[in-house]
């Protein structure tokens, strides 16, 4: 445990290092993986943790991201329109983009709105205990319902084009390298400071509750516990971890737009998770970098059959990996334990958690 | 009063449009419990395929060309069902009891799907023309009823009623409920499981091939066309509730005319966004849906 940590420290300390070895272009692609990455964790707690697989975090992902977006278009021309706007026809700012005007109304309700969307669908989902295979179709069908919306109401959102064009954050120039090593450094405290609490939370007696939730529902319900209110604070703060995401996103990409909340990135949030193994938080982390970098790498290099190594990759996971890139690391580690004398029955362990089925 | 009537019309035609999608869904979903992402995709390859029959007829035999259609609804049942066969065997089998994997497995699939058609037929849209006899329509009371609905209407009444029939009255239909009922209690009885899940599984995906050409009626298809069905009919088959087909014609008709009115009422994009809304409020009140199998298991 104690060995492992220090691995934990080693790898954030080479994140916080990446400045200095890493290209520009690279470093920005890191800071965007690394926003992924704070959304897998919020995903592992959820999914790995208490079982609830959730089609939906894109709309807090994106909610986050919209709110941010929202100030930096205003600071960007202070006292205009934002373009958009003015290309619709809307002469007069709509009354809920004027409090955005202000930065600490705009972060926090990046915030607080997804989190309070969260609480409220989790809650009444959950009371009536809807769940499992229903939960996830119904998050997907709240997808739907906000993508629609955000190309519908062009006027208001920009439509598919999104929000875009800024150009300074209180004051500092987006495009300057330095304004964007600094966000960068801000996105990796961040994704420290969610990795350590989600630790923290995962090793307490509420993280044990959790994984009773996933393991038998009914026999904590019987326990005396209430589950639902479990469920919907895991559910809300990983809508936290993603809205927050979507602020640091927004700020190193510069961009928002409706495809990158809908079905498709929301599911593929889900497959970082699934990748870098559901139920380790660090887990999450490697997943989310991992397959984003095979990502660009893929369309990149091959953007006629990179689908087909996506879709590919979905199945070899499901198929061959249930537990991810840290289920070999532990079985591995598994291996090695046991030494030489019972290879035999560590095999066996190998095996099933490579084997799957 | 015609305007009444054009509305309902429309929602009718809207519902057997939505019933088509979802019918496939509800016997893999419903009766086998697996999340099938690649639906959408297999209602695609039913699209494509009634392009490729159409191509075909229209190089060997330009003649019969009015009456491609007749071929090319077995093709779409039959190479989608083929499909989903091949699926259950290969991949499905071994997901039965995790259905989330099972979701993401299959997502995976659509998208190998969806690039494989790219790459065959091209990624912009194909247009299949629809046979002549089906242009215009019926004139009753200043109301135009569009042949072509009402064939698909049509259309997706007798593959319901086949459906049926099938489940209900011949002995692989009646294992296939035996199945749904209880899976244990069927297996010490004798029933080859494995036999009866490839059995549907193909069954469900023949169903989404018909969908797929019955779609080709109304305009033309591209690779995507299965992403934009495929959110709907989850809506509708988990709206009518699991396990029941009467649930599934309940759902798709009521979203379809309930749609339609607001959509008279609202614009598209508020009319989507309030129907939606609507499903989720309704979910909260009756979990299982509109019509659902009685049980008294726990969870």
């Amino acid at each position: 445990m104690i060995k492992k940590g220090w691995l934990y420290w080693l790898f954030f300390l080479a994140l916080f290092a990446a400045p200095f070895y890493l290209t520009e272009f690279r470093l920005s692609l890191l800071g965007k993986f690394l926003c992924f990455a704070m959304i897998a964790i919020g995903l592992s707690l959820l999914w790995g943790y208490t079982g609830i697989l959730s089609l939906g975090h894109g709309v807090y992902f994106g909610l986050g991201a919209y709110c941010m977006a929202m100030y930096l278009k205003l600071e960007s021309a202070p006292g205009r329109l934002p373009d958009f706007m003015e290309w619709s026809g809307v002469n007069k700012l709509p009354w809920f983009w004027k409090p955005f005007e202000h930065p600490l109304f705009a972060i926090s309700s990046a915030i607080i709105i997804p989190v309070l969307l969260a609480a409220f669908l989790s809650y009444f989902t959950f009371k009536n205990r809807i769940k499992g295979v229903y939960f996830s179709l119904l998050s997907q069908a709240v997808v739907v319902v906000f993508v629609t919306l955000f190309i519908g109401k062009q006027e208001w959102t920009g439509g598919t084009n999104g929000l875009t064009n800024f150009s300074t954050v209180f004051g500092f120039l987006l495009s300057s390298p330095l304004t964007q090593i600094v966000l960068y450094w801000i996105t990796v405290c961040l994704l420290l400071l969610i990795f350590l609490f989600s630790r923290w939370l995962t090793v307490s007696r509420f993280g044990r509750v959790l994984v009773a939730i996933r393991d038998g529902e009914n026999r904590v319900r019987f326990l005396g516990f209430n589950p639902t209110t479990y469920k919907v604070f895991v559910y809300s703060l990983s809508a936290a971890f993603a809205a927050l995401a979507g602020v640091m996103f927004v700020l190193q990409v510069g961009l928002i737009s409706p495809a990158m909340m809908g079905i498709i990135p929301s599911i593929e949030m889900v497959l970082w998770v699934a990748v870098g193994g559901r139920s380790s938080l660090i887990g999450a982390v490697i997943g989310a970098i991992v397959t984003n970098s095979a990502k660009s790498f893929f369309s990149e290099n091959y953007p006629d059959i990179w689908l087909l190594f996506l879709g590919g990759l979905f199945i070899g996971v499901v198929m061959f990996l249930p537990n991810g890139l840290a289920g070999i690391y532990e079985s591995l580690k598994q291996r090695k334990r046991h030494g030489e004398g019972r290879t035999h029955e560590a095999g066996s362990h190998v095996s099933r958690s490579v084997g799957g089925f | 009063m015609s305007v009444v009537i054009t509305q309902i019309f429309n929602g009718f035609s809207l519902g057997s449009i939505l019933l088509f999608v979802a019918i496939g869904l509800a016997v893999t979903f419903g009766l086998m419990g697996v999340i099938n992402m690649a639906h959408g995709e297999l209602i695609m390859v039913g699209a494509y395929m009634t392009y490729v029959v159409q191509q075909i007829f229209s190089k060997y035999a330009p003649q019969a060309l009015e009456y491609y259609f007749f071929a090319a609804i077995p093709a779409a049942f039959f190479v989608s069902a083929l499909l989903g066969w091949g699926l259950e065997q290969l991949l499905i089998r071994h997901l039965y009891h995790r259905p989330l994997d099972s979701l993401l497995a299959t997502w995976g699939v659509s998208l190998i799907l969806q690039q494989i058609v790219r790459i065959i037929f091209g990624a912009p849209n194909v247009a299949v023309l629809p046979p002549g006899w089906l242009d215009g329509g019926i004139r009753v009371a200043g109301v135009v009823f569009p042949y072509k609905r009402l064939f698909i209407l049509a259309f997706v009444i007798l593959s319901i009623f086949a459906l049926y029939v099938y489940l209900t009255k011949t002995p692989v239909g009646r294992r296939i409920r035996a199945v749904t009922l209880n899976r244990d209690m069927a297996s010490c009885l004798g029933i080859s499981t494995r036999k009866v899940d490839a059995y549907a599984f193909a069954i469900g995906s023949g169903f989404a091939g018909l969908a797929g050409c019955a779609l080709t009626l109304l305009g033309p298809i591209g690779p995507t066309i299965g992403t934009y069905y495929i959110v709907d009919a989850f809506m509708v088959v988990i709206l009518g509730g699991i396990g029941k087909l009467i649930g599934t014609v309940l759902g798709a008709f009521g979203i379809g005319l309930v749609s339609t009115l607001m959509e008279y009422s609202t614009s598209a994009t508020i009319a989507k966004v309030i129907m939606f809304a609507l499903i989720i409020a309704f979910l909260q009140w009756k979990p299982s849906g509109l019509v659902s199998m009685k049980t008294r298991s726990l969870d």
